[in-house]
């Protein structure tokens, strides 16, 4: 049934987002006593041991640990030592900046990849399928900082055309997008072209051409429908490389979002808000998981009616 | 890795391998010859620079490089402080590639070994190990990585272990599957009968035959490990000055875009084709390994 499916794939998602807060707190526990990154080493030994009773560091550790959890399930997430402001909040308004250039990546990751990877593979071996393939190998092994900053030099630098960072307008989101999309196309690309090939080769679609159907609607109707599975699964991988991308992406054109978010807090070590980030991208990661999954639902028929369990 | 023409023709079958196998490609051969120019200039780094990559010179800073109206004295110009591009270009592909060889061994042997235990005990270590591979699989390790920068702080060990973290849960799946599934066939069974213990079945019957299939994943990881540390040393998380690595000369030169382009484009190069040359040569590998029509 899809409804099992579905809880199954959304249990795992929880299990995921409960070890990340695990990690965090370990992490947290084992990077060294709270009470001397907090308090001065001249503290007198009372002071100590009243915070470490007000914060409950007295208790054992599997209490603390159930204490943690419950403060998350309740929204409190620690308060951001640079601008004093609840880590939620100063992690929440960085959210809808990122967004405005992973949509429009993503996007651009679809329309570019798939595309090419349809057609190497509808032309396979021929010049089109080389060129495309060999641009595809140079797009995903440019790392984007240097992709980004090659084309600052292109564009901003030389040609003047586009401005090298800031946010705002939509001149300054082309060239963040066009860097954060380009790998993820290139692999989309491959990716595409090898499930392509793998469907072209099955008897179904040599029954449809024996049969007279135009070419056409054989690839468009039988062949890319069966190939769109695997292309959906490496969608949902991409999206954590466009959210990894974006702190790289982000801090060469400063644009103001999650990324630089993150690297600014890990500079000065604002330990609540990268936790806050760290269950931000592991929540975003279950949810595309299950979205994917959802999709899949209704791309193949055989795990909506529970033949494929 | 070319010398397999070498075999002796008398060989039952070299004639047959040669006729299966064609000729290697032009672009192969480059990506071949890069990759070792990179490994020998890793190894003799130190021999082969005339400056300290350290070695400041005030008099001539931000010379640029022979061509763009420099001189022979600094073949790749000096940054703002004077010192050698081409000395800390050198240095810093030594560094690179020993993170990055540190990195993939203790990602590979961490992987392994965790593998072979989730194997061995099945039960709830084998559910903890591969809900740990599930986790670490789920979420982007940059993001993890630099999470465990902000909490630890940073120094070159440390470093090497977190990046050792990447790719591990590809070594348990692969090792855990391959186990179980040598586990069920007749030569593991004899040796356990003659008494031998586990590490022992391990490590000299099991490893030897599943190695060739962790070493093609040690191959896939290795540029990953270098973009990695590429990515963090860029942001200035990873490789500490006055230490260098090719993404810390990236992302300091980024301050001297305009002004002096060559500290970045030179070490932004080599990391372009160093980890072009391993994809191409990776998936060359991958079409002549895989016979399936």
């Amino acid at each position: 049934m899809m409804v099992r499916f579905v809880s199954i794939r959304m249990a795992r998602g929880i299990v995921t987002l409960l070890l990340m807060v695990t990690f965090a707190f370990v992490v947290l526990r084992v990077s060294g006593d709270p009470v001397r990154s907090m308090l001065s080493p001249e503290t007198p030994a009372e002071a100590i041991a009243a915070f470490r009773k007000s914060w409950g560091l007295d208790q054992p550790i599997w209490i603390q640990y159930i204490r943690y959890l419950q403060a998350i399930l309740h929204g409190d997430l620690g308060q951001s030592v640079r601008d004093g402001r609840a880590a939620v909040v100063v992690v929440a308004e960085r959210i809808p900046v990122t967004l405005q250039l992973t949509v429009p990546a993503l996007m651009l990751n679809i329309a570019i990849g798939i595309p090419a990877g349809l057609m190497a593979a509808l032309r396979k071996n021929s010049l089109t399928d080389r060129i495309l393939m060999t641009s595809a190998i140079a797009g995903f092994t440019i790392p984007p900082f240097v992709l980004g900053l090659v084309l600052v030099l292109l564009f901003s630098v030389e040609l003047s055309w586009l401005p090298s960072g800031g946010s705002g307008t939509v001149a300054q989101m082309i060239l963040p997008v066009i860097t954060l999309g380009i790998g993820g196309a290139a692999v989309l690309a491959r990716f595409t072209r090898n499930a392509m090939l793998g469907v072209l080769g099955e008897a179904y679609v040599r029954t449809g051409s024996a049969k007279g159907v135009p070419w056409r609607r054989v690839v468009i109707n039988h062949a890319f429908p069966n190939a769109a599975i695997p292309i959906l699964t490496i969608i949902g991988f991409m999206i954590g490389n466009l959210i990894a991308g974006t702190v790289l992406v982000e801090s060469v054109f400063s644009w103001p979002g999650l990324g630089s978010l993150l690297v600014a807090s890990v500079l000065s070590r604002d330990l609540a808000v990268v936790q806050c980030i760290l269950l931000f991208v592991a929540g975003a990661m279950v949810l595309s998981n299950v979205l994917v999954d959802l999709l899949y639902g209704l791309l193949d028929p055989r795990l909506r009616s529970g033949a494929d369990k | 890795m070319t010398d397999i023409p070498a075999m002796p023709s008398t060989m039952p079958g070299a004639r047959k391998e040669t006729r299966r196998s064609p000729a290697v490609p032009l672009s192969i051969k480059l990506a071949f010859g890069w990759l070792v120019l990179m490994l020998l200039i890793g190894v003799f780094a130190s021999y082969l620079s005339i400056y300290d990559f350290k070695a400041l010179d005030l008099k001539a800073r931000l010379v640029p490089p022979l061509g763009f109206g420099g001189d022979t004295r600094h073949l790749l110009g000096t940054d703002e402080l004077g010192r050698d591009v081409l000395a800390r270009l050198l240095f810093s592909i030594q560094m690179s590639l020993l993170i990055a060889f540190g990195a993939t061994v203790i990602g590979a042997v961490l992987g392994t070994t965790l593998g072979f235990l989730s194997a061995h005990y099945r039960g709830w270590v084998e559910q903890i190990v591969l809900a740990c591979v599930d986790f670490q699989a789920s979420m982007p390790f940059l993001i993890l990585a630099l999470a465990v920068l902000a909490f630890f702080g940073n120094s070159l060990p440390l470093f090497v272990a977190l990046l050792g973290l990447h790719g591990w849960e590809r070594y348990a799946r692969i090792t855990r599957a391959l186990t179980l599934s040598a586990n069920s066939q007749g030569y593991i069974a004899a040796v356990r009968q003659l008494g031998a213990n586990p590490w022992r079945i391990y490590f000299r019957h099991v490893l030897p035959n599943i190695a060739s299939t962790l070493i093609v994943t040690m191959t896939i990881a290795f540029p990953e490990v270098i973009l990695l540390e590429s990515g963090l040393s860029f942001l200035g998380l990873g490789v500490q000055p006055p230490l260098t690595s090719l993404g810390n000369m990236v992302g300091y030169g980024r301050d001297y875009l305009t002004r002096a382009p060559w500290i970045l484009v030179a070490p932004a190069v080599v990391i372009s084709i160093s980890t072009l040359s391993i994809s191409l040569i990776g998936d060359w590998f991958r079409d002549r390994l895989d016979r399936t029509p």
